[in-house]
């Protein structure tokens, strides 16, 4: 009884950052006419990060906040705007951070020399092995 | 085998253990800050929120004095709190402005009816345009803007009561 009471609880609890009232933008679920365009819009989305649930893309995510921003990557395209303008203009307020591709800024360096360093070594260890046997 | 590389993958085991604790202990900031902190507000024109509340554009921003702009709801919890606190600040002569995300005249009327009115502007951003451009992630959110018009300072979550004097100063270096 006391579990069922502690489900039912748990069950009517409600998000404590409710969201708004108002409903999703135009084009935050809509597909654009275009189907070119529309494929454009998609891997841009699907590439930039949610600010609410870090972790989705803007094409995955439920939140209020990446319906509006899948509406503004939409009309944006429909404007005519190029995918990697959308992509800088985002970079320019939110840092890296917004977009999934990766870049080779220099403190992504390390993530990419590092597979390269862990090939040397692993190498410079076979090598030690095959001569210890050779021995 | 040297002695050395027997115990190296002992020692980057240790190595490892001390850097999860460490991160353990000091979380990261998962708060994404705004990189136009330093740079002008981008322009923007909003329709007034309310009818008998001035509008805000990027132009009422850059009027020779500091302003607070408080990015915030009627529908966002914490603000209801932080609303109070911008009423202090308001009484102490700051110039606060609002910026309401995704909000309904009927819905802000009522939370400032409720909770009090410290705007002396709020500019409606029914589709979070504004929010976006501004590279602001959430509600409640505040940015210190210069005379200029220009980003001094980002302020993520609820200013409470205790960031009072701390806002106050950051202002008066913004004078």
């Amino acid at each position: 009884m006391k579990r069922f009471i502690f489900v039912a609880a748990l069950m009517a609890t409600q998000p404590l950052f409710a969201d708004s009232n108002l409903p999703p933008a135009y084009w935050a679920n809509r597909e654009l006419p275009d189907a070119k365009q529309e494929a454009q819009a998609e891997q841009l989305m699907e590439q930039i990060r949610c600010l609410v649930c870090q972790g989705q893309s803007i094409a995955d995510s439920d939140a209020e906040l990446a319906g509006d921003m899948r509406d503004l990557v939409r009309r944006r395209i429909a404007a005519g705007e190029k995918p990697q303008a959308i992509r800088a203009w985002l970079v320019q307020r939110y840092g890296t951070w917004i977009s999934y591709k990766p870049t080779a800024e220099p403190s992504a360096w390390p993530l990419w020399l590092a597979p390269l360093a862990l090939l040397f070594v692993g190498a410079w260890l076979i090598r030690r092995r095959i001569r210890v046997r050779d021995a | 085998m040297s002695r050395a590389v027997r115990f190296a993958p002992l020692a980057l085991l240790l190595v490892v253990i001390v850097a999860l604790i460490w991160r353990l202990a000091t979380p990261t900031d998962s708060n994404v800050h705004s990189t136009l902190d330093g740079k002008r507000v981008p322009e923007f024109s909003l329709p007034a929120a309310l009818p008998e509340k001035p509008a805000l554009s990027s132009a009422d921003l850059a009027s020779g004095s500091p302003h607070l702009v408080n990015v915030f709801a009627s529908w966002c919890v914490p603000c209801v709190t932080e609303v109070k606190t911008l009423q202090v600040l308001r009484h102490s002569g700051v110039r606060v402005d609002g910026i309401a995300i995704r909000d309904r005249p009927v819905d802000l009327a009522d939370f400032l009816a409720r909770n009090g009115d410290p705007y002396e502007r709020i500019g409606s951003d029914a589709e979070s345009k504004v929010q976006i451009s501004l590279g602001s992630s959430g509600v409640p959110e505040s940015f210190i803007v210069d005379g200029k018009g220009v980003i001094r300072y980002q302020h993520i979550g609820p200013i409470e009561r205790s960031d009072v004097p701390m806002i106050l100063a950051k202002l008066e270096q913004a004078r």
